[in-house]
């Protein structure tokens, strides 16, 4: 029994977990969790992670959840180029910087405008007003400022000249907002030439394989949600709601 | 040339980089940043950290932020011993599971126990809505259960026998719930055990150091600036 990963590739940090492997090469079993249809609730999947979500791995008896964790450990034991987690100490600290920045910044505001946009539609059945989601979008346009200016300033990549597991992790967050139909990189020429950049590194075929998904925001809407599930969603789009 | 640390000891990443230093006898210069005086918001500390937050460290031209970063680039430039950032393969990743975990958990679970005990009463002058603090200490509850069941589970420190960064941080953030006036540890003696263990592994100098500004949050003084900032932020949290 190989390596085993847990993922639903409507999620964005699962997305960076498969094209991560899949652009390096590490065999895995692709263990399909079905958020939408509640998989993650399944006693099976409580074995494997028991804060219940995605991405989680399993070698023989190890699990591992957080998908930081996930992608440093397939780093290391599949020993990777070294541009995806420099060994240069300075390079290395802004891969961390970044990776620890992201998780309640770039991921939280992106998966918002998804869920404003696309999960609101598929819950409730119309889309929510306009100046709810606008407010909401907000937070994501000031994140993504900080992304240009701060991270990525006048380099190709968040590192410099090569691509790392910072800006895989950012692509995947940002296709996010897409899932709602939200262009995010429309008047950010800078952002939208470094999206072309990564997408070009990881090779357009993968990109698409793993992104294609979340694109097809309509395909949401026709979704049938069993009423557990549907429940919990719930709940999370009036957190999302009650944020401003 | 030594490093500078830019801190607020109230502040929990703050005393995670703080305690680790000192644990390590890493020397560097302690640079404060008043969160409650605006300190962040000037242009001088705009250059250390565009993104205005605390922790920062400088390393000459070189600068950092984020805690995790921080904590991770100081035990890899420093050597500390190996047991802070095992490289046994899975310890490690525990240790890496467990710092990007709390981001979404602790962090903000048990950080909030300050605000709604401290600085409502500070800034509105009057207490906390009893529902949302209710609200907040069940959040809380299912944290620490998480913490107990799955990162801390029978061993004596997260990655096992020996305690490592994800100790430190667990330590810093949970106790900024204790501080705030409610008890985590009531009813956990689980946790309270594990806090014993690391409370004696940092040691009671370094403790009352790191300790000295959180351990009486009531009597923090805070400028008009900050007092703006927080009447804002706290009117997001009540709504």
């Amino acid at each position: 029994m190989g390596l085993e990963l847990y993922l639903d590739l409507l999620s964005p940090p699962c997305r960076t977990v498969y094209i991560f492997a899949k652009k390096n090469g590490i065999p895995f079993e692709f263990k399909e969790v079905e958020l939408m249809k509640g998989d993650h609730i399944s006693e099976e999947f409580g074995k494997v992670n028991p804060v219940r979500k995605v991405p989680a791995l399993k070698d023989g008896d190890f699990t591992l959840a957080e998908s930081v964790a996930i992608l440093l450990h397939l780093a290391r034991k599949y020993k990777v180029p070294d541009h995806w987690y420099p060994a240069d100490l300075e390079k290395r600290a802004k891969v961390d910087e970044f990776m620890s920045w992201h998780i309640t910044t770039l991921r939280q505001h992106t998966g918002k405008a998804f869920w404003l946009k696309t999960m609101a539609v598929a819950l409730l059945g119309k889309p929510l007003p306009p100046e709810k989601i606008e407010a909401g979008l907000q937070e994501l346009h000031a994140t993504l400022k900080q992304l240009e200016e701060v991270f990525l300033q006048d380099k190709p990549f968040v590192t410099g000249d090569k691509i790392s597991l910072a800006d895989l992790l950012s692509i995947c967050d940002i296709m996010q907002s897409f899932g709602g139909g939200h262009d995010v990189f429309e008047g950010c020429p800078k952002l939208a030439a470094w999206r072309q950049r990564v997408e070009s590194e990881i090779g357009v075929e993968l990109f698409i394989e793993a992104n294609g998904g979340i694109q097809d925001a309509k395909s949401f809407s026709e979704q049938k949600i069993p009423p557990e599930v549907a429940k919990r969603l719930m709940a999370r789009l009036q957190h999302h709601l009650g944020q401003h | 040339m030594v490093v500078q640390l830019y801190l607020d000891l109230l502040s929990q990443p703050c005393r995670s980089v703080f305690i680790f230093a000192k644990m390590n006898s890493i020397p560097f210069e302690f640079e404060s940043v008043q969160l409650c005086n605006g300190d962040h918001f000037s242009e001088q500390y705009g250059k250390v950290n565009p993104l205005r937050k605390v922790p920062a460290l400088k390393d000459g031209d070189f600068a950092l932020a984020e805690s995790v970063a921080i904590l991770l680039y100081l035990s890899r430039k420093c050597n500390t011993p190996d047991h802070w950032y095992p490289s046994d393969l899975q310890k490690r990743a525990r240790v890496d599971e467990f710092l990007s975990w709390q981001h979404t958990s602790i962090r903000p679970n048990a950080g909030i126990m300050l605000w709604l005990k401290v600085m409502i009463p500070m800034t509105l002058e009057k207490t906390c809505p009893a529902e949302k603090l209710a609200a907040a200490v069940e959040t809380l509850n299912e944290t620490l259960q998480q913490f107990e069941d799955k990162f801390l589970q029978d061993k004596a420190f997260i990655a096992g026998e020996e305690i490592s960064i994800a100790d430190i941080v667990a330590y810093s953030e949970l106790m900024q719930a204790f501080f705030a006036g409610h008890d985590i540890f009531d009813g956990r003696p689980k946790l309270a055990a594990w806090q014993k263990r690391v409370e004696s592994k940092i040691g009671q100098d370094i403790l009352d150091e790191a300790h000295k500004m959180i351990q009486n949050p009531k009597q923090m003084t805070v400028s008009q600036t900050a007092l703006e900032a927080y009447k804002v932020r706290i009117l997001k949290l009540l709504q």
